[in-house]
């Protein structure tokens, strides 16, 4: 792509001795993007403005909160009531997190089904593991900081989790905590970390973006861009794409956050956090109860390996080994488009995390229809879940009849005449 | 997608029953009509002011609302000579003054809302060992809202069912999980005069001081439902123009 030249002084002086208007206008207009890319491919770009938006009202948000365990919870209640407009960025804030988890999730299964995670993205797609690691642990600690009844107790139950490693688990948890419980310092590291993380997941994203543009954009088909007939470029035809998707999101975000704005929030975290209260059951936000099904789907220890530790190595596998997806799918074909018999695991899979998630929202104990315990089929979603990765994954790849892949993107758009609805 | 439908539905079926299994803690609350719900919805002045008194006069002897104080009282639809009056009723303690002595005058609109207890043990020590919540947020903090709040006040029974064992000092609610509760009927018929001569029934006071509650954990609620609406409007029309032209420009493409 030729670099442009620039009429304005001004810029001309700049980018002759410092490129970024060159750089932008190659990896912002020219940047050549495939034609057929449908709307789960808006999702990257939504998270993006989402990471954004969480960080601005993030910082003005800290500048009335007050980490300590007195003032917390009456803190949040100042900003809902004395700010100006605190009101709006403390529902913005925390309606967006919830929003964060559905725009990623989504972005996370369009890759699974179109296999985007494939030679050569397999960096990019690592990179997307770390983001969402970085997310979780992020949202879990600004989940405490308003210091109420979940707050306070799931961070206790999570960071207790520790105490399964052997040996030194005691002793990392009174490290975790800064002292015996959950308790001031606590909450002053957990801020402290929460102002911290969104920045670091900021320079994951942009390492994301950098291996993105070397290779560029799968799409729909997961065939290569062959030549500039495969290609539009990004502006305006994606810019605007785009900007209409984060229209559409908007809408549903400010919806919640005018009208139903405690929606996605447990009411016990309107109760102050009470270290001598055990709310009657402990949940965490919903984007994390499908891994916390899994936690506590081990009940039996294993030889001499305590059930505890189990489940806590099991809750972190299940996110680390995406890791591995790019080499336990061993089929060459990438989009789930022409592989008929993945097509219907992916939706099986994608079932089992919904049912995950609704065992971990509920308490184990509780019956299905008054006869199948919840914990039976957590472990049997459980199982499931790692079976979907080191048995389905690798066998699809040699057993399926992936079916014929078109020639070019090109092709297959001419042959689609008229155009699919939501195709293009 | 039809499959996909079905197993929607199965899984919506299961979470309900699931639900249904694991509340065995007290009854759902029966869903009222507010005049605070929807995207319209607002306070309705009258029964913000009946369910103020209901609050001063009834709960206030043993429920704080800390987060509240009188010059709130403005979006209750005071004015600022009422909200004067009505803070004048009530002493604080201020100081130390000059003398480094602790003295007591009448509350201004500055002050928060009095404290029944001068602490959580002597709040105890006067109801059976347990704690009346502080109810500045409660409606938020208890599922079922507001719904759960009525349902509380109007859900007590003379009588334990049979066979029910009940400890000494309780009262028992349908509606309080565990049913046994510390708190006794705070309402009884007539148990206030209303200012604006509107019969006190249980129900009419239950129904008055839910909707002052309700206001009182989220007094800028109206603000918040006007301006969504605005947004929401603005959101709509941008979002659909943007639709027309992404089509205009993707339209040269085939
Ligand atoms: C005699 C003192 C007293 C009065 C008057 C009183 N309460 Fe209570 N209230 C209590 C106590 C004590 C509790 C704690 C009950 C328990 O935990 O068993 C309580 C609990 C509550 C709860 C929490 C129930 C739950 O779900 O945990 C609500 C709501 C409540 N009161 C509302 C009111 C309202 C509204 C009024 C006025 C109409 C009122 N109370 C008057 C003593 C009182
Ligand atoms: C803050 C969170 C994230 C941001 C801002 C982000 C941003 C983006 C953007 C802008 C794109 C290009 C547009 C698109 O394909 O949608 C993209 C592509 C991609 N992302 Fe992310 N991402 C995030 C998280 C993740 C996660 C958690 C994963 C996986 C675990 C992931 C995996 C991928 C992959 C594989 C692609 C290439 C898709 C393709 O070309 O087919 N991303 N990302």
């Amino acid at each position: 792509m030729a670099t442009p030249t620039w009429n304005n002084p001004i810029v001309k002086w700049i980018d002759y001795r410092l490129p970024v208007f060159s750089f932008m206008h190659h990896e912002l207009v020219d940047y050549p993007t495939p034609r057929n890319l449908n709307y789960w491919w808006n999702f990257g770009s939504l998270a993006g403005i989402v990471l954004v938006i969480m960080i601005a009202t993030g910082i003005w948000l800290a500048m009335h909160y007050m980490p300590h365990v007195d003032y917390a919870f009456d803190s949040v209640e100042r900003i809902m009531r004395d700010v100006n407009y605190g009101w709006l960025l403390r529902y913005v804030h925390m309606n967006g997190g919830s929003m964060f988890f559905i725009v990623v999730y989504i972005h996370v299964f369009r890759g699974l089904y179109y296999g985007s995670y494939k030679n050569p993205r397999e960096i990019l797609w690592i990179m997307g593991v770390f983001i969402l690691l970085a997310m979780m642990a992020t949202a879990f600690m600004g989940y405490v900081l308003p210091w109420g009844q979940m707050s306070f107790w799931a961070a206790t139950v999570i960071t207790s989790l520790f105490s399964a490693v052997p040996l030194v688990g005691d002793a990392i948890v009174s490290w975790l905590w800064g002292g015996f419980a959950v308790d001031n310092p606590t909450l002053n590291r957990f801020f402290s970390l929460h102002y911290l993380l969104p920045f670091i997941i900021f320079a994951l994203v942009f390492v994301h973006l950098w291996a993105l543009h070397v290779h560029k954009s799968s799409n729909p088909l997961g065939i290569d861009m062959k030549g500039p007939q495969d290609s539009i470029p990004f502006h305006p035809y994606y810019t605007i794409k785009d900007t209409f998707g984060l229209g559409v999101l908007m809408v549903i975000w400010m919806f919640f956050v005018f009208f139903a704005p405690n929606f996605f929030l447990e009411p016990d975290n309107y109760i102050e956090a009470n270290p001598l209260v055990t709310p009657a059951h402990i949940v965490p936000e919903w984007y994390l109860m499908p891994f916390y099904a899994i936690l506590r789907a081990i009940t039996f220890d294993i030889w001499f390996i305590p059930a505890k530790l189990i489940g806590v190595v099991a809750m972190f596998a299940s996110i680390l080994i995406l890791l591995f997806l790019p080499w336990l799918d061993t089929s060459k074909v990438r989009s789930a488009k022409f592989r008929p018999i993945y097509k219907q695991f992916f939706w099986i899979f994608f079932v089992d995390c919904l049912i995950l998630g609704w065992i971990g929202a509920n308490p184990p104990d509780a019956l299905f229809m008054d006869t199948v315990p919840l914990l039976i089929i957590g472990q049997i979603g459980t199982a499931y879940y790692f079976l979907h990765f080191v048995l389905v994954f690798p066998l699809l790849g040699w057993l399926e009849r992936p079916r014929m892949v078109p020639e070019s993107i090109s092709a297959a758009v001419v042959a689609a005449e008229p155009p699919a609805p939501g195709s293009v | 997608m039809r499959r996909l439908f079905a197993l929607a539905t199965v899984l919506a079926l299961s979470v309900a029953s699931a639900g249904a299994a694991s509340a065995a803690v007290g009854l759902k609350p029966e869903a009222r009509d507010w005049s605070f719900d929807g995207v319209t919805g607002t306070y309705d002045r009258n029964a913000l002011r009946r369910g103020l008194q209901v609050y001063l006069e009834v709960c206030a002897s043993c429920h704080s609302l800390n987060l509240v104080a009188y010059r709130h009282l403005g979006g209750v639809g005071f004015s600022a000579e009422e909200i004067k009056a009505i803070a004048a009723e009530f002493e604080v303690e201020d100081g130390p003054n000059e003398e480094g002595e602790m003295f007591t005058r009448p509350a201004r609109a500055t002050d928060p809302f009095p404290q029944p207890f001068a602490n959580d043990q002597e709040a105890r020590a006067a109801n059976s060992g347990a704690l009346p919540p502080d109810l500045s947020v409660i409606n938020k903090a208890r599922k079922g809202g507001a719904n759960y709040m009525y349902a509380l006040l109007t859900g007590y029974r003379e009588e334990a069912p049979q066979g029910f064992e009940m400890m000494e000092g309780m009262s028992y609610n349908d509606y309080f999980p565990g049913h046994q509760i510390a708190m006794p009927p705070p309402l009884v018929e007539d148990g206030v005069e209303y200012a604006d001569g509107t019969k006190a029934s249980v129900e009419q006071m239950s129904a008055d001081v839910t909707i002052f509650l309700e206001w009182a954990g989220e007094p800028g609620m109206e603000d918040r439902k006007r301006l969504g609406i605005k947004v929401l409007l603005f959101l709509l029309v941008l979002t659909a123009m943007l639709f027309a032209l992404k089509r205009k420009i993707w339209a040269d493409l085939h």
